[in-house]
Parts: C-alpha cells; structure tokens; sequence
C-alpha cells in the first residue's frame, strides 16, 4: 500500500470514529481510540521535533534572516537619527528645502559624523538614491568639521548652504528623507532594475543589469535542462532496455561521476577546455584548426560543464521510470502495425513523461542558483545570478542588495519546489 | 547484438544508432574523470598533456604533485579539517535524520507532507542563498568562523539525504514488529536497537554516507563561513583554481575520486543488501 493510500484509509478510520456511525463501539472504547491515535500523534511527533527545531535554527532562521535584511537597512536612520526627526514634518512633495532649523539639526550631526570619520559611510548612502551627492556630502562634511558647537546650533544651516549650491536643491533633501526610512523596497526596486524619480514613483533604471543576468541565468538554465534531456534520455533507454548485468554494470559510469567531486568534474573542465587543453591539443594534432580555441572562461564552457554534472541528475529519475514500463506496449503497437517512430512518440514517451518531468525540473532548480562552476569557467560571459549574489556579498559589501536578488531567487526555486512536490512529490525522491 | 527476427534494416539501424549514442554519453560522463589521472603525474607543472607524456617516456611522468601535498601544510589541515568537519556533521545529520524518517513514516504523523517538504529544503535552496543567509544568522550568534558553526551548517544541509534513504528503507517495514517486540515486554530503547535498527541500518548507513559527501564536497558555505582555519579539500581546491592553478590539484583530484569510487562501492553493496533485507531473502 502507498504512503497515499495508507493515509486515506487512516482518514476514512479517524472519520468513522468521529461521526459516530455505528462501529459497534461502546462510547469507553471510543474515548480509548481516541486516546491512543493522540497518544501516536503525540511519539510520530516526539521523533520529528529534534529534527525539526534543528533545521529551523540551523536553516530556516539564517533564510529568514537573508529576507529580513533586504527590506531592513537602518544605516541612514543610525547615522542622522535627529535630522529624519526633523525631517518629518517637512513636505517633500513641496519645492522648497527644508526649514532653517532642520538645516541646522543636520548640520550640526554632519559635523560629528566628520569627527566621527563617519560621514563617508552617509555620503555613500546617500549617493545611491542620488549619484553625484557623495562629493557634496564628503566636502561639505570637511567643512563643517571645523566650526564649534555654538555657531552650528544657531547658523549651522547658512554655512551648510554656503558650502555646497547642491543644498539648496530640494532632491538631495528628498534623498536623505527616504534613504532613512527603516524599511526599505529599493534593493527590490535595484534588484529588479528600478528606480524611484524625483516625484517617488517607480520608474525603470537607465541600466538593464539584474533583469538582463536572471533572463540568462533561466536561459542557461534552460538550455542546461534541455541538454540533459536530449542526451540523457537515449541513455537511460539504453540502460533501461539492457539485460540487467549489462545494465548494473553501465549504472557505475553514471553513479561515479555522480559521487565524484563538484571541484573535481570542474577541474577537469578547465584541464580539458584550456588554450593548451586536451580538446585543442587534439584538434590541433588532426589539423582541424591552426589556432587554439578559447573555449574557457566562456558561457560555452559554463553550459558544457554543468551540463556534464548535472546529466545524473536527470538520468537517475529517466531511468527509475523507464526500468518499471512494461515493454510489451510497445511492442504491441509494433505487432498492431503502428510504425516505430509513432509507437515511440505515442505509446513509449509518455509513459516516460514523469521521469522526464522529474528529472527536468530537478535539473532546472539546481543549475538555476549554481555558483561554482559558472565563478571557476565561466569567465565575464559565464556567470549567473549566484555569481552576481557572491560578487554584493563579499566584493562590494552591498549585503541588502544581494539579499534582495536572492530572495527573488528564493522566490522563483520555491515555485519550482512546489510544482516539483504536487508533482512528483519530496518524499518520492530517490537517490542513486 | 541479438534482435527479434522481424526486426527489418531500418529497426537494426535504429537499434546500432541507440547503443553508439549511448555510449557516447557515457563517454562524455567518464572520459572528463579518467583524463586528470594521467594528467596527475606529469612532471610538467601544466594542465596539459606533454609530448614526452603522449610518447610514454617514463621521465615525463612523476610523482611529485602527490608528494607536494603530504609536504604541504595546508593540504594537510585542509585534509584533516575535511574529515573532522565530515565525520561530526555526518553523525548529527545521521541521528537527527533516522529519527525524524521514522516519526515521518507513521501514517500517525500530522502535517507530515508539509514538514517533510521544510526538512528537505536544505537540498533545495541554492547554496549561495543558504551560505549568504547563514553568514547574516551565524555571525550575530558568533558562529562565523568556527568549527561548531561550520558542522551545524553541513550538518543541516546533510539531514534530507538521510531522511530520503532512511524513509526508503523503511517503506517496506512492518510496524507489527515493533509491537510484537513492545508486547512481549522489551524497553522501547531495546526495541529501537534490536528490532528496528537492524532491518534500516543499510539505509541508515548509506544516508550517513551521502551526508558525509555532502559536507566533504561543499565548498559554498565554506566560502562565506569558515575562518583560515577551517580550510577544507574543496576550498583550497577553489583558491587553488582561481589563483595559481599548478597539478598538485590534480593530484587532490584524482585522490578525490578514489574516495568516491570506494563510497560509491559502499552504497551499492549496501543497496543491494537492503533490497535483500526488504524482500526477505537474508535473515
């Protein structure tokens, strides 16, 4: 009996029990019943709760965590708390600059930030919402860093304006006003290659960076699925339809690969594809070309590497399937006259369709978020979403932003997750 | 090739082009692998073959790489650090797994195809985006850089694998048994060692295998959590590709695929004696 059916017989049991139809119990046995499908519920559940407490800590928290901080960037707000104060009842929809007080509040922080060597942290803060403002910030901040205390309280806003004209522009003010909001969309809005203007509405960004990487990252991914598929599927055929020894013995040259390291497979990419690797050399040996290809460092290399470490992934489910078909469909529609190649697409294949599926989306989930393949060969033209994450992560120190790619990232693998669940179901996975 | 006698030209035809592909494919999926072995001992430091390698001279060939590594420092605590953070992630992921699989195999167990779906999430979710997550989390806890929070890490990311193979092994068994055992008086811990754990142990096993690749081959969550000093096998590979690549990397690479090749052996024989085990054919 299968794990669904075992389950609706239970549901049909626990229904009977609950509606009273007459189960020729007596209403103590009943209660007894009762008791011990709790008592069940209660030991299945204590085995799980270890695991499950762990995987939240250990897992889930650190995911949520990611979510939290792409909305969450208090940076602004903990640098000029008191001028955001003052800035509140300030209309920014309006066309004049804040009031002389506000200016003298801000004035007076932007003077302890300089002192604080803190005000270059503002200045690129601020410079994202509104490019070219850094410069104003930076040498407006040198200045004010030499007046005292007293001057700034009652004039610190008329040697603010004096320093920089850019202070008498309202979108600057207008820039500081929304950059100290506490919770943010714009890493969304960047993320997706959006901007707010002036008057706070979203517009599309003059540069296409992150919508242009996901279209290819699902277009690698695509392509990577597809390869797989197309040659994974006769292979599995072959295998499915060989005498059994053959068949086991043939399973290794796909499971040793399939164990073998990712960094290994991936080594071996680089040694074969290289200027000097092995595939030029013996082109250039058979005098096929003169001249070395460069097939490193490229999106070819990228799509044949991952192609070559995935290709189990879609061979193992191809092959679980095709193994349980019974061959005498197809050869009953041979015998009943149908011509090989209508027997095959009509009768065969779609008995193959839930290994396909199967293996196809399980292919496409992982070669989607790849990271260490597309970052070792895939040079400028190879890299993916993943590498794009890694790159705000630890080269540009922009956590919010790579939290937000990733989350939409997170977003998309979890659709896919789900399909794959209604589809194939997780607990039907099977490895090796 | 022995074909059916109404197999006409076209039929055969199809049959040959089907095996060619075929091994093909298979060719694609070994020769990769089996090409860095003798790239390992050439005595060259390139990636390539060398003429005097192609013309078998004994001289182009060497052992070296293989020497550099036991002389290397980093190798060997990248080694040792491979195996300590392996083995202690294997054992919590193992534990923590075999239990949850046996409480999710109950019919008993409420919510269970939701719960099952978040326990094997880890297995999902790209890496770069747990790795990325797990740097924000471990850091407030002061777990960044250490080896407790590296084998919690892989810890996680090991347990769906031994969920998966535990469930499948226990898909054929018979919960009479335990009751049978609890009936006649045995503890429950007696009954989980003596009765349940023997008819699973294959599946325990091979779960605790793939948790065992699982940390042993990560490198993503190592990029972004782990100090200088927990450097393991894939992460000094990965500096070692992107900054000075030299053989000594092969050498690691064919040592790499020695061990998969005897886990690969493992899990396959212990494959076919749970299937045994299932089917009734081994007492």
């Amino acid at each position: 009996m299968s794990q669904a059916e075992l389950t609706a017989a239970h549901t049909a049991a626990s229904f009977n029990e609950d509606s009273g139809v007459d189960s020729g119990l007596t209403p103590e046995e009943k209660r007894q019943s009762k008791r011990n499908l709790r008592r069940r519920k209660l030991i299945a559940t204590a085995f799980v709760i270890p695991l499950i407490v762990f995987v939240l800590i250990a897992f889930i928290a650190p995911i949520g965590t990611m979510l939290y901080r792409s909305v969450y960037h208090p940076t602004v707000a903990q640098l000029i708390p008191e001028t955001l104060q003052a800035l509140q009842s300030w209309d920014e929809s309006g066309n004049s600059i804040p009031d002389t007080a506000t200016l003298n509040v801000f004035a007076k922080e932007l003077h302890y930030l300089a002192k604080e060597r803190r005000s270059g942290k503002l200045a690129e803060e601020i410079n994202r919402g509104l490019p070219g403002s850094s410069s104003t910030i930076k040498s407006s901040a040198r200045k004010l860093k030499k007046l005292d205390e007293a001057t700034l309280t009652s004039e610190g806003g008329e040697h603010l304006l004096a320093a920089k004209k850019q202070w008498q522009d309202v979108r600057i003010w207008r820039t500081m006003k929304s950059s100290g909001e506490i919770f943010t969309d714009s890493f969304y809005l960047t993320a997706t290659d959006l901007t707010r203007n002036e008057q706070g509405e979203i517009v599309a960004r003059d540069t296409n960076i992150y919508i242009k990487l996901f279209a290819k990252s699902l277009k690698i991914a695509l392509l990577i699925t597809f390869l797989t598929a197309a040659i994974g599927f006769p292979l599995a055929y072959y295998l499915a339809t060989a005498p059994a020894k053959v068949a086991n013995t043939l399973m290794v040259f796909v499971l040793l690969p399939f164990w073998t390291s990712l960094l290994v497979r991936t080594t071996a990419w680089i040694a074969i594809l290289q200027t000097n690797g092995v595939v030029n050399d013996f082109l250039m040996a058979l005098h096929i070309i003169s001249e070395p290809i460069e097939m490193l460092y490229t999106q070819f290399s990228t799509v044949i590497a991952m192609t070559h470490i995935l290709l189990p992934f879609m061979i193992l489910p191809l092959y679980s399937v095709m193994k349980g078909i019974d061959p005498s469909y197809f050869r009953a529609a041979l015998s009943l006259g149908a011509k090989p190649l209508s027997a095959f697409c009509r009768i065969y294949f779609p008995m193959t369709l839930p290994g396909l599926s199967a293996g196809a989306l399980l292919v496409f989930i992982i070669s989607i978020g790849y990271y260490i393949t597309p970052a070792l060969v895939g040079g400028t033209d190879g890299q993916m979403i993943s590498n794009i994450i890694a790159f705000h992560m630890q080269s540009s120190n922009n956590w919010e932003l790579a939290a937000a790619l990733g989350s939409i990232l997170l977003i998309l693998i979890t659709l896919l997750y789900w399909i794959y669940d209604r589809l194939v179901g997780v607990s039907n996975i099977k490895l090796g | 090739m022995q074909f059916p006698k109404y197999f006409n030209f076209w039929h055969k035809l199809g049959m040959h082009s089907l095996r060619l592909t075929a091994w093909a494919v298979l060719a694609f999926l070994m020769l990769p692998i089996l090409v860095i072995i003798p790239l390992s001992f050439n005595v060259e430091p390139y990636f390539s073959f060398t003429e005097g390698m192609l013309a078998f001279d004994p001289d182009a060939y060497s052992l070296k790489w293989y020497a550099e590594i036991i002389n290397d420092d980093k190798w060997i605590l990248a080694i040792k650090n491979s195996f300590l953070i392996g083995a202690a992630a294997t054992v919590i992921a193992t534990v923590l797994g075999t239990l949850a699989a046996i409480g999710l195999s109950r019919a008993d167990m409420p919510l269970q195809r939701m719960i099952m779906a978040i326990l094997l999430s880890p297995m999902i979710v790209p890496l770069i985006i747990t790795a990325a997550g797990m740097y924000f989390f471990y850091t407030q806890l002061g777990l960044a850089g250490s080896y407790l929070g590296v084998i919690i890490a892989h810890a996680a990311l090991g347990t769906p694998f031994v969920i998966i193979t535990v469930n499948a092994a226990l898909s054929g068994f018979d919960y009479s048994l335990v009751r049978a055992s609890l009936g006649m008086g045995a503890s429950p811990s007696y009954t989980f060692f003596k009765v349940i754990m023997p008819l699973i142990r294959p599946g325990v096993i091979s779960g605790s295998l793939f948790a065992f690749i699982t940390s042993f081959d990560e490198v993503v969550v190592i990029l972004f959590l782990a100090g200088p000093e927990q450097r393991t096998i894939p992460r000094q590979m990965f500096s070692g590709l992107r900054e000075q690549i030299n053989p000594t990397i092969l050498a690691v690479a064919v040592l790499l695929v020695v061990v998969s090749a005897l886990l690969l052996l493992t899990i396959e024989y212990l494959r076919a004696r749970g299937e045994r085990i299932r089917t009734g054919q081994i007492s």
